[in-house]
C-alpha cells in the first residue's frame, strides 16, 4: 500500500486578469480575484491518482491556508483523493516559504509514514517553486523536480524523467521522496459526480470533533497549531526570514507611442528613424 | 568586508552565462561595500581552473570535486554548498534561477533557515529600518508576483545569508581589467551514501531557439497564431534577420515550442528591436520584453495594453501592415 500525500494551494486566478478585476487606477484588485486550486497541484494529484489507479494506495491531500482554502480540498476529494487536512490557524498567515515549509513538514511527521510527497511545481501567485525543496530539505528526503513523467515505481524506489536547462534526464530514487509535477505531466481528471454530489456539504471538523467518534462519513480534517507539534516562533511573519519591504502595482510606464498608419510613406518614416537610432542597420 | 558568493554553474565544461553575469553584478553591488565576489564550482574532474572568471569580477573561486558530483543531483549539492556557506560565512548568495538553481537554491535556504527570493528582475544595496533597527547594506531583492501584476521589494535582515536566484539576460557581463581571481579547492564531507538520486540517462534536446542574443525579434501573439499571419512572420523574420518569440498562450496552445516563450515565466529578451505582432500585452508578457530598445505593436484592437510601452504603434490587421513592412523593407522605401 502506497501512501501518497499531495501537497495543494488555494491562489487567486493572476493568470486570467480582465477588465473586471481592474481598479481604475490601472492596478488589480486581488480581492475581485477568483480562488482557484493552484493548477499544477492538480497535476501533482492526478499523478497521485494514476499510482491508485494501479496499486493499493492511500491519498493525503494537506494545504495550509484560511479557512476558505479548505474549498481545494474538497475538490480534491472529489475527484479521488482518500483523506483532506486543512492547516489553518491565524499563527501561520504571513508565512514565506522558510515557514510555509516549517509548518507543512511538521504535519507531514504528524501524519506519519508515507511514500511519496507530491507537490505542484510552483504556486501561480508567489511563482517561488521553493515551498516543495524547503518541505524535503525539512524531512531529509531527496527531492525531484520538474517531473514530467513517472516511468516505474515500486515500494522500493522510483524512476521519473525531469526536465533540464538541455533537455531531459531520466533519473532513479529510494523512497520515501518528494517530487514536484509539471502542467504538461498529465491532464487532471474530472471530478466523480457522485462524489461532487456527496461531498457538496462536507463537514469539517477539529480533531475534538472527530477523534474518537465513529466518523461514517467523510470529512476534512482541520489542524490548527495546538493539533500538531509546531513551534509559533518559526510561523508566521515571526518565522520568516524574508520581509517585505514594499509592494508596487506593475503599472508599467507609458511610453509616449508614436501611431504608425498602415501606408508605404510612414512605414518606411519608422524605418528611417530606427535606421538613424543605430536600432537596426 | 562583505563576501558575495555565486553558484556557478556549467554547462558542459564550460560557465553558463548567467553565472557569469551574476559574477559581473556581484562585484557591482560589493563596490559599494567593500565586498569580495567568491564562486563555487561543483563537479568531477574539472579541467578549467576558472581563474578566468577574474575579469568578469570573480576574486575568488572554489573548486568543490568529488565522484558524486559528477552530475548535479540535489542532496550532495545542497550538502556541499552549505558546508561552504558555514565555512566562508557569505553575506550574499547568488544562483541563476535555471533548472538546476531552482532546484538547489531552496534546499540550501532551508538548510540554513535563511531568505531566499525567486526570480529577482533587480538587486540592490541599501540600508533598511525594520522594527526600530538600522539593518545595514542589505541585498534589496525585486521581484514581480501574482502574475506579474506586483513588483514586491523582499529584504532578509535578520538572518544571513540573503539569497536570492535571477534569470539568465536580467544582469549583464561586465570586465573588470586587473581583477585577479584566486583558485583554492573546498572538499566536502560527502560519500557513496549521500548519492540519493542516480541519473540513468541525460537526453539533451537541441535547441532549435535562442533569444538571449538576438538583435532583432518578432513576437506571436494570438493574433499571429494562424498559418496564414504566421507564414508572413516567418518572412518578416527571415527579411530582418529575426528570431521569433511567442507570448506564452502562443505556447500553451502548442503553435509553437516552450523556447519561444517571452515573459515572466519565459525568456527575458534585450533585443535592439521588439515587433510585437498580434500581442495584447498582457503584464506577463510585457515583463519580458522591457529591455528592448524599440518595441514597434502592430494589433487590430486600439485599446490593446501593448501600446502603453510601444515606441511605435500600428493599428491595423496583421495579413495587410505585414507585407507593407517587408516590402517596404526589401525595397528600402525609405531611402527614396
Amino acid at each position: 500500500m502506497f501512501n501518497l500525500i499531495v501537497l495543494v494551494k488555494q491562489v487567486p486566478d493572476v493568470t486570467d486578469v480582465s477588465e473586471e478585476v481592474m481598479k481604475p487606477d490601472g492596478t488589480l484588485n486581488r480581492e475581485a480575484l477568483p480562488s482557484i486550486i493552484n493548477p499544477e497541484d492538480l497535476n501533482a494529484l492526478e499523478e497521485a491518482l494514476k499510482i491508485k489507479d494501479r496499486f493499493p494506495a492511500h491519498v493525503t491531500v494537506v494545504s495550509m491556508g484560511p479557512p476558505k482554502a479548505s474549498e481545494v480540498l474538497k475538490d480534491c476529494l472529489m475527484r479521488g483523493a482518500d483523506e483532506a487536512i486543512l492547516l489553518t490557524d491565524k499563527f501561520f498567515a504571513g508565512s514565506d516559504t522558510q515557514a510555509t515549509s516549517y509548518i507543512l513538514a511538521q504535519a507531514i511527521k504528524k501524519i506519519g509514514r508515507f511514500d511519496i510527497i507530491f507537490c505542484g511545481r510552483q504556486a501561480i501567485d508567489g511563482d517561488t517553486a521553493q515551498v516543495g525543496p524547503q518541505v524535503a530539505e525539512k524531512l531529509g528526503i531527496n527531492q525531484l523536480t520538474y517531473v514530467f513523467e513517472i516511468m516505474e515505481i515500486h515500494k522500493g524506489g522510483i524512476v521519473v524523467k525531469r526536465e533540464t536547462e538541455e533537455g531531459f534526464e531520466v533519473v532513479k530514487s529510494k523512497l520515501p521522496a518528494l517530487l514536484t509535477i509539471m502542467s504538461k505531466a498529465n491532464e487532471p481528471r474530472p471530478k466523480d459526480v457522485k462524489k461532487a454530489i456527496a461531498y457538496k456539504n462536507i463537514p469539517i471538523l477539529s480533531p475534538e470533533e472527530y477523534k474518537g467518534k465513529d466518523n461514517k462519513k467523510v470529512f476534512i480534517k482541520k489542524w490548527d497549531h495546538t493539533s500538531f507539534d509546531v513551534d509559533l516562533e518559526r510561523c508566521g511573519l515571526k518565522g520568516s526570514p524574508t520581509k517585505v519591504k514594499k509592494v508596487e502595482s506593475a503599472v508599467l510606464k507609458k511610453i509616449d507611442t508614436k501611431l504608425i498608419s498602415c501606408t508605404e510613406e510612414e512605414i518606411a518614416y519608422m524605418f528611417k528613424e530606427l535606421i538613424e537610432d543605430h536600432i537596426i542597420a | 568586508m562583505s563576501k558575495i558568493l555565486v553558484f556557478v554553474e556549467l554547462r558542459g565544461d564550460d560557465v553558463a552565462d548567467v553565472s557569469i553575469e551574476l559574477i559581473s553584478k556581484a562585484k557591482e553591488l560589493g563596490s559599494s561595500i567593500g565586498g569580495e565576489v567568491i564562486a563555487a564550482v561543483l563537479g568531477y574532474d574539472l579541467i578549467q581552473d576558472f581563474s578566468f572568471l577574474g575579469r568578469y569580477g570573480c576574486d575568488r573561486v572554489y573548486k568543490i570535486e568529488h565522484k558524486i558530483l559528477k552530475h548535479y543531483t540535489s542532496y550532495p549539492y545542497a550538502k556541499s554548498l552549505v558546508e561552504l556557506i558555514k565555512e566562508i560565512r557569505p553575506d550574499i548568495v547568488l544562483f541563476g534561477a535555471t533548472y538546476i538553481g531552482r532546484d538547489l537554491a531552496p534546499r540550501v535556504a532551508s538548510s540554513l533557515g535563511c531568505g531566499l527570493t525567486a526570480d529577482c528582475t533587480d538587486l540592490k544595496i541599501e540600508d533598511f529600518k525594520f522594527r526600530g533597527k538600522l539593518y545595514k547594506n542589505q541585498l534589496l531583492q525585486i521581484r514581480p508576483a501574482w502574475g506579474g501584476n506586483i513588483i514586491a521589494t523582499i529584504v532578509s535582515p535578520e538572518v544571513s545569508p540573503s539569497m536570492a536566484t535571477v534569470r539568465k539576460g536580467v544582469f549583464l557581463k561586465k570586465e573588470f581589467s586587473n581583477n585577479l581571481c584566486e583558485v583554492k579547492t573546498f572538499r566536502p564531507n560527502l560519500s557513496e551514501e549521500d548519492l540519493l538520486s542516480e541519473v540513468l540517462h541525460v537526453e539533451k534536446r537541441p535547441k532549435s531557439v535562442d533569444l538571449h542574443g538576438a538583435k532583432v525579434i518578432v513576437g506571436v501573439g494570438m493574433g499571429a497564431a494562424n498559418e496564414k499571419t504566421f507564414g508572413l512572420i516567418k518572412e518578416l523574420a527571415d527579411v530582418l534577420g529575426a528570431q521569433i518569440g511567442a507570448t506564452r498562450p502562443v505556447v500553451d496552445s502548442g503553435f509553437l515550442p516552450k523556447e519561444c516563450q517571452i515573459g515572466q515565466t519565459g525568456v527575458t529578451v534585450r533585443p535592439n528591436l521588439y515587433i510585437a505582432c498580434g500581442i495584447s500585452g498582457q503584464i506577463q508578457h510585457r515583463a519580458g520584453i522591457l529591455g528592448a530598445k524599440r518595441i514597434i505593436a502592430i494589433n487590430k484592437d486600439p485599446k490593446a495594453p501593448i501600446f502603453d510601452i510601444a515606441h511605435y504603434g500600428i493599428v491595423g490587421d496583421l495579413n495587410i501592415v505585414l507585407p507593407k513592412i517587408i516590402k517596404v523593407y526589401k525595397q528600402k522605401l525609405w531611402e527614396v
